[in-house]
């Protein structure tokens, strides 16, 4: 069953139809040709469809297109314009916080994701007082970038750039 | 994944009746459980009413003292709300311990405690499985069981083929909380409202393993309330993993501490939230010591069954269900002296 | 001996070519291929382990609006080469393994072609299936020889004789778990069949190497491998499984043919690939050590037992690092399989030195403790000064320095007696040995191009994560004597020169010596002031062999681990490794490599475990879920040095290949710090608090 709706990603806005069955991440790659969200599991186990969601870092591959109409995306392609980095993808680079990049954007999403959850005072799983102030410790970090798997397991490097870039 | 209908209506009252009046209907909030399972085969809808935007999304005090959770709160509004991390710790932890922070963004708190098990064969629909297909079998049963229960099951290796076999696990997190702190669920359904006490939202498997609630076909979650709690009351949760984050829990246990009371849940080892009432009988009014908390879960998993099956079996949860309850409450304790 | 390169270019930390995509997600990998109006495929897996398909009724699936394909057992090409049985895709309807490919449909939408490839309803001939691995099987058998051309058993001397006769023995068996690949890019191919043109087929797959990839696929289907491109300029992540083809690629291709100008995409769902893209057998290793009371060796042996598919055999050559470790006078290696009903296993990161570094460095950290005796020191006296197993001399081997400088970096004299607790924390810690051989591939070529001033290499080589886009600019640079900055490497398509595999961490050794070769030959025939579309070739064959030396990257790790006293919970506060592996062509990248192969050992020490249900054929958790890789907050500090080391004898960049090394030895690290932090030894992986929590007070 096809449904039409509209979605703004990256900046721009679209008009498509879809299967009821589609997801927001087909929807991207299938039918937008925007693939900078990437497909690991297909069930919200490896974190590497990470984009803004509104707003909030989620996983697309979890979403029905249908049931987001209206929604505005943000991709690791959409973070800056061409040309330019945001400073997490800035500070990827530098850091050497990837390998192979197939998790990479999700990452990268996640991370601006986790920068400004830390800046509302959200807690985590490793917050020691939930009551207080949360630091931008490395085991803040590590927690927080749980949900996104790396293989080829740059942790040791994704931890700092993420620190870079929250120092800014 | 099977074609279905999407329907949106304009208010939770349409939505209910929606769903009520297609008896092949789920509702569709996060989306986090559904939509995993409609790509599995294992949901198998006509029709998705979606009330993720109708339902409540809002946390708000209510006079007794207690909070209401609205049902579209997700999961990490709720962790990060203030009034849950002072009051209610042990809900905020729970939460924090389950899935990620990309999850918690859009689990919510109305379908975090309807999430299904995640016991392989259920997720696999090329194997028997009596919750998924009533009457099939049980595959479980000297399977892989490390994330299976040992209470709640009537032997350590229940008859397979038997239709009420089934020896899955309840895998939020949320719920054990919400277990130990006798939450109130407010539900909507075709013949109005209704409040659930949260112990009795979950069943047992009894005689029917492809139930896992008391909900009846079209009642919608459309909050839950926190009790308020005594003053100087103390909780926590605990949760015990093969991975440091992103992994169901092997045990966890929520724990409340006011005065004489305490209050037990353990999470991963029963297809509900299990509160060990047992032990807290034996425990209410003494000091907590290591010794007594030790005794006291002795006898509440003295009925525990362990399921043996390829790669070792499940029985360490009882020796760590019990050690993990004794190192929770002694840190608990050990706060309140500090 | 060689003159190596003289390092401008190598040795500078320089950031990823590909970074800036990759960071925006613009790489595009294979299922991401922009095609004109592609059709999307979904594969049918057997539901049984081992039987036939008597019927497969596909009248609802092809009934479904936008089906365009359903091929089966019984309607599928039959293909010109059927002698690789992972191959034989819908070549009969025999099962050999559950999970196993008997159909595909190809449709308009991925939705529809999942739910078509649902709606097909099969039956089948069930026999009983057999997928248990034990060491008393009857049917174990020696293979004829193990992965890499490595002798099956290797006896020197009599170790019975000296195990009866020494101060001190170890005899212990110790097992590794399976273990799956898991890149996070799945397993994914687009195919496009246009039968009039020059080139009828072209492959967009993911792959370790579009020219062995195009071989097989040339073969399987009776084409010349000039009718045939693959394309593969990113992977995303491969660990081995992506080293050769497996069967999804030959399903892709055939339902392309079966829809001649329609791309058809299919990317293997995570479930799918337990099952269809190789794993690391389990492996179960005796191990005998007998020794004097200094500790010296007068004896080691391994006997392992593994497993293969029935179908296909992959001997994986687990005993063979137990051949040039350690110097001892009586050796023994064996390995003999299973065959089993069970899909098959393959290359899987440091394929026999892996799981072989296990049992070995488990079994000296024993009979350190048995002696008394420093495991650091252990293994220092049994350093060997030739190669055990050829007796021919090192290429370079400082396995000795990098335990000694491991040891100071890591305060590992400050460890204690062992059971020393920190809170509610024992804290131990452990140490291993790593080593991976420094393998050269025969076939690579490589050319260099000149145009206004700047340089244009090509060779069909693979970047999986490793680096290959940024450091083959670096060697380039360097045997050209021009700036890094105006060469291009051009890789990923088989129309650029034949490049091997990217496998056995030989990417760098072969691909650099062709195009060193490459760029000597461009400045012998055209000066340093060539002319705008001067070109020249070099083929890594050309380049000088290293025969006489025995040439191996050696390492050693250090781990600190904490066990919760309660829970039995296992954290790893500290890995440290440092390698010996040559000269470092871009540190930056290296780190990387290095960081992610000891991350990935502690994966396998802790957390990975195929749970394969011997009842039913198939791996129990087989998703992301249920099968854990290490997450973010189990890395706390994961520290990777290298010494500096020449080498004149490897190759004329004097580098060793460094992907795999870092995954040799890490579980033994942990497993024996385990041991040193809880007194519990645990001798099969991976160690998870069931296995403490009895040896807890």
């Amino acid at each position: 069953m096809d449904a039409e709706i509209s979605l703004r990603v990256d900046g721009e806005s679209h008009r498509l139809t879809v299967d009821t069955r589609t997801t927001l991440l087909d929807a991207l790659r299938e039918r937008l040709g925007n693939t900078s969200p990437k497909k690991g599991c297909d069930h919200g186990q490896c974190g590497a469809c990470t984009v803004l969601l509104d707003g909030q870092r989620s996983l697309i591959c979890l979403a029905l297109a249908v049931a987001h109409d209206g929604a505005e995306i943000t991709t690791a392609d959409g973070l800056a314009p061409a040309g330019e980095l945001h400073p997490v993808q800035q500070a990827f680079l530098e850091q050497d916080a990837f390998q192979c990049g197939y998790c990479t954007p999700g990452q990268v999403c996640s991370a601006v994701g986790v920068l400004d959850e830390v800046a509302r005072g959200w807690p985590s799983h490793v917050t020691e007082d939930l009551t207080g102030d949360v630091e931008l410790s490395d085991a803040e970090v590590s927690e927080r970038m749980s949900g996104n798997l790396c293989r080829c397991a740059a942790y040791e490097n994704i931890t700092p750039a993420v620190q870079q870039a929250g120092a800014r | 994944m099977k074609p279905f209908a999407y329907a949106h209506p304009g208010d939770v009252a349409e939505a209910v009746r929606d769903v009520a009046a297609e008896p092949n209907a789920v509702f569709l909030a996060g989306g986090t459980n559904l939509v995993d399972h409609l790509k599995l085969g294992i949901a198998t809808p006509d029709l998705v009413v979606d009330v993720r935007t109708l339902t409540s999304r809002e946390v708000t005090d209510l006079p007794d003292g207690g909070l209401r959770l609205g049902a579209a709160s997700t999961n990490s509004e709720v962790a990060a709300d203030r009034r849950v991390r002072e009051r209610y710790p042990v809900l905020a932890q729970a939460l924090l311990a389950g899935a990620t922070g990309q999850l918690r963004n859009m689990a919510t708190t109305g379908g975090n405690p309807l999430q299904r098990t995640r016991c392989v064969y259920f997720g696999d629909v090329t194997t028997p499985c009596n919750k998924r297909e009533p009457g099939s079998g049980c595959s479980a049963v000297g399977g892989y069981t490390r994330y299976l229960a040992v209470l709640g099951v009537p032997a350590a290796l229940p008859d397979p083929t038997a239709p009420e076999t089934c020896i899955a696990t309840h895998p939020s997190d949320m719920a054990v909380a919400l277990a130990a702190l006798d939450a109130q669920v407010q539900v909507l359904g075709p013949a109005g409202t209704r409040t659930i006490p949260f112990g009795e939202l979950h069943r047992l498997v009894g005689d029917d393993p492809s139930t896992d609630t008391t909900l009846e076909h079209g009642e919608l979650i459309t909050s839950i309330d926190l009790p308020p709690l005594p003053a100087g009351t103390r909780s926590s949760y605990r949760k015990v993993r093969d991975r440091a984050s992103y992994a169901y829990a092997l045990v966890s246990v929520a724990a409340v501490v006011s005065g004489d009371d305490v209050r037990i849940a353990l999470g991963g080892v029963a297809h509900k939230p299990w509160r060990a009432t047992r032990a807290e009988e034996l425990l209410r009014g003494r000091p907590l010591t290591d010794h007594a908390v030790r005794a006291a879960m002795d006898a509440e998993l003295a009925g525990a069954q362990p399921q043996p099956g390829v790669g070792g079996g499940n029985g360490f949860k009882i020796p760590l269900a019990a050690r993990t309850v004794v190192a929770t409450l002694r840190e608990l304790t050990s706060e309140a002296t500090r | 001996m060689t003159d190596l390169l003289e390092p401008r270019a190598i040795g500078q930390s320089l950031v990823r070519r590909d970074g800036e995509q990759k960071v925006r997600g613009t790489a595009t990998y294979a299922f991401e291929t922009p095609v004109e109006h592609p059709a999307y495929a979904h594969p049918v897996q057997a539901t049984i382990a081992r039987g036939r398909v008597t019927a497969m009724d596909t009248a609802a699936a092809q009934a479904l609006d936008g089906v365009l394909a359903v091929l089966t057992p019984f309607t599928a090409e039959r293909l010109a080469s059927v002698e690789d049985a992972e191959y034989a895709v819908l070549q009969s309807p025999d099962v050999a393994f559950r999970g196993q490919l008997i159909g595909v449909v190809v449709a308009e939408t991925s939705e529809v072609a999942r739910q078509a490839a649902d709606a097909i309803a099969v039956t089948y001939a069930e026999q009983p299936h057999d997928s248990e691995l034990r060491t008393d099987r009857p049917d174990l058998y020696a293979p004829e020889q193990v992965n890499a051309g490595h002798p099956t058993d290797v006896v020197d001397g009599d170790v019975e004789a000296a195990m009866r006769s020494a101060e001190v023995t170890v005899d212990h068996t110790y097992q590794t778990q399976m273990l799956h690949n898991n890149p996070i890019e799945p397993h994914a191919t687009v195919a496009l069949w246009e039968p009039g043109a020059d080139v009828p087929l072209t492959l967009w797959d993911s792959t370790q190497g579009v020219h062995p990839d195009r071989a097989a696929v040339s073969e399987v289907f009776g084409l010349d491998e000039e009718q045939v491109r693959v394309v593969c300029p990113y992977v995303g992540g491969g660990f081995g499984s992506k080293g050769n083809p497996h069967a999804n690629v030959m399903l892709t291709t055939m339902a392309a043919r079966a829809l001649p100008g329609r791309p058809v995409k299919l990317a293997l769902t995570r479930q799918q690939m337990f099952f269809l893209t190789g794993y690391r057998t389990p492996t179960i290793q005796r191990m005998q050590l007998a020794a004097d009371h200094r500790g010296r060796l007068q004896a080691i042996a391994i006997d392992v037992v593994e497993q293969t598919s029935k179908v296909k055999e992959f001997a994986e050559q687990t005993g063979v690092p137990t051949r040039m470790m350690y110097a001892s006078p009586n050796r023994r290696s064996t390995h003999r399989l299973a065959p089993l009903d069970v899909p098959i296993p393959s290359w899987m990161r440091a394929p026999g030195e892996c799981p072989g570094m296990f049992g070995p460095e488990v079994a000296l950290d024993e009979l350190a403790v048995e002696l008394g005796i420093d495991p650091v020191r252990l293994r220092i006296v049994n350093e060997p000064e030739v190669d055990p197993d050829t007796g021919k001399p090192w290429s370079s081997r400082h396995l000795v320095e990098c335990l000694r400088d491991g040891a100071h970096r890591f305060d590992w004299d400050s460890r204690g007696p062992g059971r020393r607790r920190e809170g509610d924390w024992f804290v131990g810690c452990g140490v291993a040995s790593s080593v991976y051989p420094t393998m050269r591939q025969a076939t690579s070529t490589a050319t260099v191009r000149h145009s206004n001033g700047r340089y244009t290499v090509e060779i069909g080589a693979a970047d999986l994560g490793t680096g290959a886009w940024t450091i083959l600019p670096q060697i380039a640079a360097d045997a050209l004597d021009a700036d890094v900055a105006d060469v291009e490497v051009r890789i990923g398509d088989t129309r650029y020169p034949t490049a091997s595999v990217a496998g056995g961490s030989s990417g760098t050794n072969t691909w650099g010596s062709a195009i060193v070769q490459a760029a000597r030959e461009f400045r012998g025939k055209y000066g340093a002031d060539p002319r705008d579309g001067d070109e020249a070739s070099g083929d890594v064959d050309q380049a000088s062999p290293n025969e006489d030396h025995a040439a191996y990257a050696f390492g050693a790790q250090f781990a600190e681990v904490r066990v919760h006293a309660d829970t039995g919970e296992i954290r790893l506060p500290r890995l440290l490794g440092v390698f010996a592996c040559g000269r470092i062509i871009n540190p930056r990248t290296a780190r990387s490599q290095l960081i992610g192969g000891m991350t990935m050992g502690m994966s396998m020490a802790l957390h990975e475990n195929s749970v394969f249900d011997t009842r039913i054929g198939q791996v129990a958790n087989h998703d992301l879920a249920e099968y854990h890789i290490s997450v973010n907050a189990d890395v706390q500090q994961i520290e990777a040095h290298w010494l500096d080391e020449h080498d004149p004898y490897v190759n004329v960049m004097g580098a060793k290949g460094i992907g795999e090394i870092g995954i040799t030895g890490t579980a033994a690290a942990v497993v024996n710090a385990v041991h040193h932090a809880t007194g519990v030894r645990v001798r099969s992986l991976p160690v998870t608090l069931d296995k403490l929590l009895p040896g807890l007070p």
